[in-house]
């Protein structure tokens, strides 16, 4: 870790011309003779590039620079928040002045001696857009591209594209917090449009996480990727009108635990909480959930597209067992909620970038694995649906109610599956859904790294997970 | 309290540094270059429970920089305006133009085309308003609306934003345009509790000039009523009915079709409208146009992103799709000409019916009404609309009782065939204008 500070420091502050003094300096002026409990400096830099492919033609190409600084000072329930794009002296001492103006004048407040603290190596501190060469990123992109145009003359359309981020951070804090990360994230996907007897159907997949695009390299997992879209539209362009109504529902393993991050994880999260409005308030201690369910947010995962070695307000990240046997056990939180909660933090406080605040978000969501095999859960339903991947989903953290859409599901009749169905959407009610769990699979699966969670106007990448899991009613929002 | 130093956005330097791209560009062998700019700034405060919660100020710029090598494209962002990083990015655009693929429809607008004599548009009125001043407003904002119910427990937040940005764009044929742009915005989102149940909701107001916007005691006021018009919601029988989107709602619905009917979409074949130019897509009594120099339009721009002329295109005339909205690339890959739609529709207006909302309610006599949508699950490929909604159920034409957790379906080219009446309570707040829209049947999965 040490190391890593060395290297980012060297990588961040360096090229600034910015010393430890100037920058005590800035911390001092943010709390000083001010009545401010907290204050910390948050330096990213980010380097981004995508690749794309179309119409079996290298499209674009594009490369990122964001740079910058945020400054945030917190006065109890306040928060003053400036940021700067350009990491120079007089833009800090702006942003300073602008963020310490949400505290009154008085109170005596010092920085506390740095410390590290110890955190874990989910990742390696790689540049992932060096991995590989130019050629090489684009000559993938194209063998994938012709690799599935040779399966089926019915594609029409190929988009294929392969993105890379390579992201650095340094945290000074007054309460004597000194972390850097070097993160790595990188992703491929793949979408794709079929056509027969003039009808159209589409599919998507993709995966990526905290490495190089060596991963996609290595097993040929690009296409695999590409088969999996092309077995997605085949089946879309197969399917039936889904029915309308109340019924039982399996989900299946890996992404469909996009329904623990919509119905649990964001009820879960601290600044909700604290305020009193979520559906999950004053319940710790309380059964929230069948006794099978036993859910988690693990930010130590490694590779994982949700993991950080620390979040971004220096915290270690942490495997927080959220609900237990279908007890809630605690809330996710970031440094300034847990003070308010009279808690410390969980390790969840992220933010999209330097030029916003951070708050309690999740990093991957899971539910740990049960019993049951996934085929005694299908041969246990006599009328339902068989949901296997999804689009996003949304929820109304207040009431509770939550959806999200099929991107693969069928019918099941008698125990078996049966025809595909549309893509349609499941509503719920995230509380009474994790009641409804009867049967928990023994077949844990997380998502291939494709997660973005967005949430008061602030993307960041997150996991999720499940085994196959059986919700006895949800709504389904067919035609039929 | 302090306020942030004023930090002038300078036009001067920004058509200065877009210059200088331009020669680097050259000189680093690219054929055409364009460079777009964007500098924004303005603050943010939120209150909470009678005092303040957050304030956040935001300043910021980005470049983008789009480099032609023959039929071959590179591009790079910087947030950095210091020649030395501008001059980085150039090359490392040329550098990615080298590995792109020739493509025939790449390249910028030719020159005829674009909107050298673009219209000067009033878009920017800066708000005289102190971060005192919209901290205290709000705090009396949140007083009048938690005043207004005892149902109401507290409010999430109070807020108040306003932002100003100055926009360049400028290209090798020697465009170059420019125009400053404000927005500002009032919100009020609140939580009230019947015995277990609790439910959330807001409102807001948001325009270019602060001398439109809703006052602030109405947006509280509006709020509470949505508020604690939710409580006591019930589920619905599974069941075909009519719907009636709320105009708010309704603004996603048009938003479907803006989607479907662009050049991005059409030339990848992934709309459903698809070969549907001269088709009948909407009801008879349907105008669907765009008016991108709208006095006091969300949407209004003098120009595209591609620096053609925006103009007032026609999409649907008495039901029939007259045109789709294309930039320079989709117009290409289709064989057709720009519309000046690069980046989207400017001011998207539905031509509003002569019915109020109480009126369209007693030409529904039984239905949903539909106030918020939930999630995304719309198939724009095929038209299968899927999604979560909450509203009210309706009989005799009166509202009868909040209803949530259900969902509306049916296929997007059916809904916009079946539209009965759109309504006179056209909602301002967007890039859309539309008032509520009555669709005649579709599919509600409850209980």
């Amino acid at each position: 870790m040490n190391d890593i500070l060395k290297t980012v420091q060297h990588d961040l502050l360096d090229p600034t011309g910015l010393t430890d003094a100037q920058l005590q300096q800035v911390l001092n002026e943010l709390i000083g003779r001010r009545q401010v409990d907290y204050a910390d400096l948050y330096f990213q830099s980010s380097y981004s590039e995508s690749w794309i492919l179309e119409d079996g033609i290298i499209k674009g190409g594009s490369f990122d620079i964001d740079r910058g600084v945020g400054v945030r000072a917190v006065s109890g329930e306040k928060t003053g928040f400036a940021y700067a794009d350009d990491i120079v002296m007089p833009a800090l001492q702006q942003a300073a002045y602008a963020a310490r103006s949400i505290a009154k004048q008085g109170g005596e407040q010092s920085i506390q001696a740095y410390h590290h603290s110890p955190a874990h190596h989910c990742y390696t501190a790689v540049n992932p857009l060096h991995s590989l060469s130019e050629t090489q990123k684009v000559t993938l992109l194209q063998e994938v591209d012709r690799y599935i145009r040779q399966k089926d003359p019915r594609i029409i359309q190929v988009s294929v594209s392969l993105a890379a981020e390579h992201e650095t951070i340094l945290v000074m804090a007054s309460d004597g917090c000194l972390s850097a990360d070097i993160r790595p994230l990188v992703r491929f996907n793949i979408s794709l449009i079929i056509e027969q007897n003039g009808k159209r159907e589409s599919g998507y997949a993709g995966g990526g996480g905290r490495f190089d695009y060596q991963y996609f390299v290595e097993n040929n997992l690009s296409m695999q990727y590409a088969d999996e879209a092309l077995h997605q539209a085949i089946v879309n362009l197969e399917a039936i009108e889904a029915p309308a109504g109340t019924m039982p529902v399996v989900l299946g393993p890996g992404w469909p635990g996009i329904l623990l991050h919509e119905a649990v994880g964001h009820g879960l999260e601290g600044d909700f909480n604290y305020k009193g409005i979520s559906a999950y308030s004053g319940r710790i201690g309380q059964q929230v959930a069948s006794p099978l369910c036993t859910i988690v947010d693990n930010g130590t995962l490694v590779n994982r597209r949700g993991s950080l070695n620390i979040d971004d307000e220096g915290t270690p990240t942490q495997n927080n067992v959220l609900i237990e046997n279908g007890i809630l056990c605690r809330y996710m939180t970031d440094k300034r909620n847990a003070k308010l909660m009279g808690q410390t933090s969980t390790g969840n406080g992220r933010r999209e970038s330097y030029a916003h605040l951070p708050m309690p978000r999740m990093t991957n969501t899971y539910m740990t694995a049960g019993t049951s095999s996934p085929e005694e859960i299908i041969r246990s339903v006599k009328k339902g649906i068989y949901a296997v991947n999804f689009g996003g989903g949304q929820v109304d953290i207040t009431s509770g109610k939550f959806v999200f859409s099929m991107a693969e599901a069928y019918l099941i009749e008698d125990g078996k599956i049966g025809a595909p169905v549309k893509g349609v959407t499941l509503i719920g009610n995230g509380p009474d859904v994790l009641t409804k769990i009867s049967m928990v699979g023994n077949d844990l699966k997380l998502d291939s790294g494709v997660g973005t969670c967005g949430k008061d106007g602030q993307s960041v990448p997150v996991g999720v997970g499940q085994p196959t899991v059986r919700v006895d009613e949800l709504t389904v929002g067919g035609m039929k | 309290m302090n306020t942030i130093r004023k930090l002038d956005i300078n036009l001067d330097q920004l058509q200065i540094v877009s210059q200088d791209i331009m020669q680097e560009a050259k000189k680093a062998g690219a054929d055409q270059c364009e460079v777009s700019i964007s500098a924004n700034k303005g603050f943010s405060v939120s209150v909470r429970n009678g005092d303040v919660e957050k304030i956040e100020y935001h300043q910021d710029k980005a470049i983008e920089i789009n480099v032609y090598i023959g039929k071959r494209t590179g591009s790079t962002s910087v947030t950095d305006l210091s020649p030395a990083s501008y001059k980085a990015a150039v090359l490392a655009a040329c550098h990615i133009a080298k590995f792109t693929g020739e493509d025939p429809c790449g390249g910028l607008a030719d020159k005829a085309e674009l909107g050298f004599d673009y219209p000067q548009l009033t878009l920017a009125f800066p708000w005289s308003l102190s971060v005192e001043e919209a901290i205290a407003l709000s705090v009396e904002g949140e007083s009048i609306a938690l005043q207004a119910d005892k149902r109401l427990m507290s409010a999430e937040e109070v807020a108040i934003g306003t932002g100003e940005s100055l926009y360049l764009y400028a290209n090798s044929h020697g465009f170059i345009g420019h125009y400053p742009h404000t927005r500002h915005e009032m919100s009020c989102v609140l939580v009230a509790k019947q015995g277990e149940e609790m439910q959330r909701d807001f409102s807001y107001t948001t325009a270019l000039d602060p001398m439109r916007l809703q006052k602030m005691s109405d947006i509280a006021k509006e709020a509470a009523k949505k508020t604690v018009g939710r409580l006591g919601a019930r589920r619905l029988k599974t069941m075909r009915a009519p719907v009636i989107f709320i105009a708010e709602e309704a603004r996603s619905l048009m938003g479907l079709f803006v989607s479907a009917m662009s050049g991005s979409r059409l030339y990848k074949k992934s709309s459903f409208l698809v070969d549907h130019l001269g088709k009948k897509i909407f009801p008879d009594f349907m105008t669907i146009q765009e008016d991108p120099y709208l006095a006091d339009g969300l949407g209004s721009v003098p120009f595209d992103n591609d620096g053609v002329l925006a103009r007032p295109n026609i999409f649907v005339q008495n039901g029939v799709l007259e045109s789709y909205a294309l930039g320079v690339y989709s117009a290409r890959q289709l064989k057709l000409k720009t519309t000046g739609n690069a980046g989207g529709v400017h001011n998207l207006i539905v031509s509003p019916g002569d019915k109020d909302l109480k009126s369209l309610l007693r030409t529904m006599d039984k239905g949903l009404l539909v106030t918020e949508m939930m999630g995304n699950g719309t198939n724009l490929i095929t038209g299968d609309y899927s999604r979560g909604a909450s509203g009210f159920w309706v009989e005799g034409g009166e509202i009868q009782y909040p209803v949530h957790e259900i969902t509306v379906a049916g296929k997007l080219q059916d809904m916009f065939l079946d539209i009965v009446a759109v309504g006179n309570d056209v909602d301002v707040r967007g890039g859309i204008r539309t008032g509520s829209v009555l669709i005649g049947n579709m599919m509600i999965a409850g209980d």
